[in-house]
């Protein structure tokens, strides 16, 4: 399975995301530049977390706009799968790939700690590993997670499905509404969630509660 | 050359965090009576030419491409 990382200036989880896709693959993920403007067939698009262009303007905001987030879009388009961790889920909102807005944490406060996810939608293809309702642990860093929509963008999300994972057992650590941590557009190939599922992939990491993440988007069988 | 400002501010209902921040720091510091604070930005911005219908136009444009997001922010122009 060929997947791709895409590297931004002020991006500090790329390389936790391709030593993961690595692993999980079996093949070194190739990699594309902010200014590139073609991505290479891959079945997996993942973009990182981090910072950025620091954060300017809005999270994700310069990034949006930065010509390698146009190809991701074409692909987007064409069906191939993409997730985006973090920075990477501020990035797809940014980029009208995902409804919504991310906003600074309800306490102001960088919140870096480990959360409980329940797998609201089981039946996606990034989540098909998962047992409905299923409580994940995941790991969390970042400053800028309060999920925001309006009341129609949340009915609508809500509705069908696609609010994928949520903040179970009181850990919603930003004030996110309806516990919100992460979604996926109507198709279904471009889930965006703000926990790094990346950093729980194996044993060194004291679990693997992320693996069967990538493992579903691939088509990998656990 | 024309001087524009433009003005970015969260839309009613949105949630303000640092707003409610300052809101509680302008109280500690002793200045009764403050009601709601709400964060905003401002962008003081140079364009080419004299026509400010057309900048006004290209202003919005700019905003609802890049400056605002729409999803929580409005905006507003003004010529300085």
């Amino acid at each position: 399975m060929k997947t791709a990382v895409v590297l931004l200036p002020g991006l500090n989880r790329d390389r936790d995301m391709i030593a993961a896709l690595t692993k999980i693959s079996g093949t070194a993920p190739a990699t594309v530049w902010q200014t590139d403007t073609e991505i290479p067939d891959v079945d997996l698009i993942a973009i990182p977390g981090g910072f950025s262009f620091g954060d300017y303007l809005r999270c994700g905001a310069i990034a949006a706009r930065s010509p390698v987030m146009r190809a991701v879009a074409e692909k987007a388009a064409k069906g191939v799968m993409v997730v985006g961790v973090c920075n990477g889920f501020q990035i797809l909102v940014e980029a009208g790939l995902l409804p919504g807005a991310l906003m600074r944490n309800a306490s102001l406060k960088f919140v870096c700690r480990e959360v409980k996810l329940q797998v609201a939608n089981a039946n996606t293809a990034f989540t098909r590993g998962y047992q409905p309702n299923q409580i994940i642990r995941c790991p969390v860093a970042h400053h800028d997670g309060n999920y925001f929509a309006d009341a129609d963008t949340l009915a609508r999300i809500e509705g069908e499905g696609r609010v994928v994972f949520r903040y179970a057992e009181d850990t919603n650590p930003n004030g996110s509404i309806n516990d919100i941590a992460g979604i996926i557009n109507d198709k279904g190939n471009v889930l965006g969630l703000m926990p790094h599922p990346e950093n729980l992939i194996e044993a060194a990491h004291g679990g693997n509660d992320g693996r069967a993440l990538f493992e579903g988007a691939l088509g990998i069988a656990a | 050359m024309i001087k524009a400002r433009v003005t970015v501010t969260l839309k009613n209902g949105v949630l303000d965090p640092q707003g409610k921040a300052i809101e509680h720091a302008l109280g500690g510091l002793g200045f009764d009576g403050v009601g709601q604070v709400r964060q905003g930005k401002v962008f003081d911005i140079e364009l080419d030419g004299t026509d400010k219908a057309k900048a006004e136009n290209e202003l919005k444009a700019m905003c609802d491409k890049l400056l605002a997001n729409t999803v929580i922010e409005n905006y507003s122009v003004s010529f300085v």
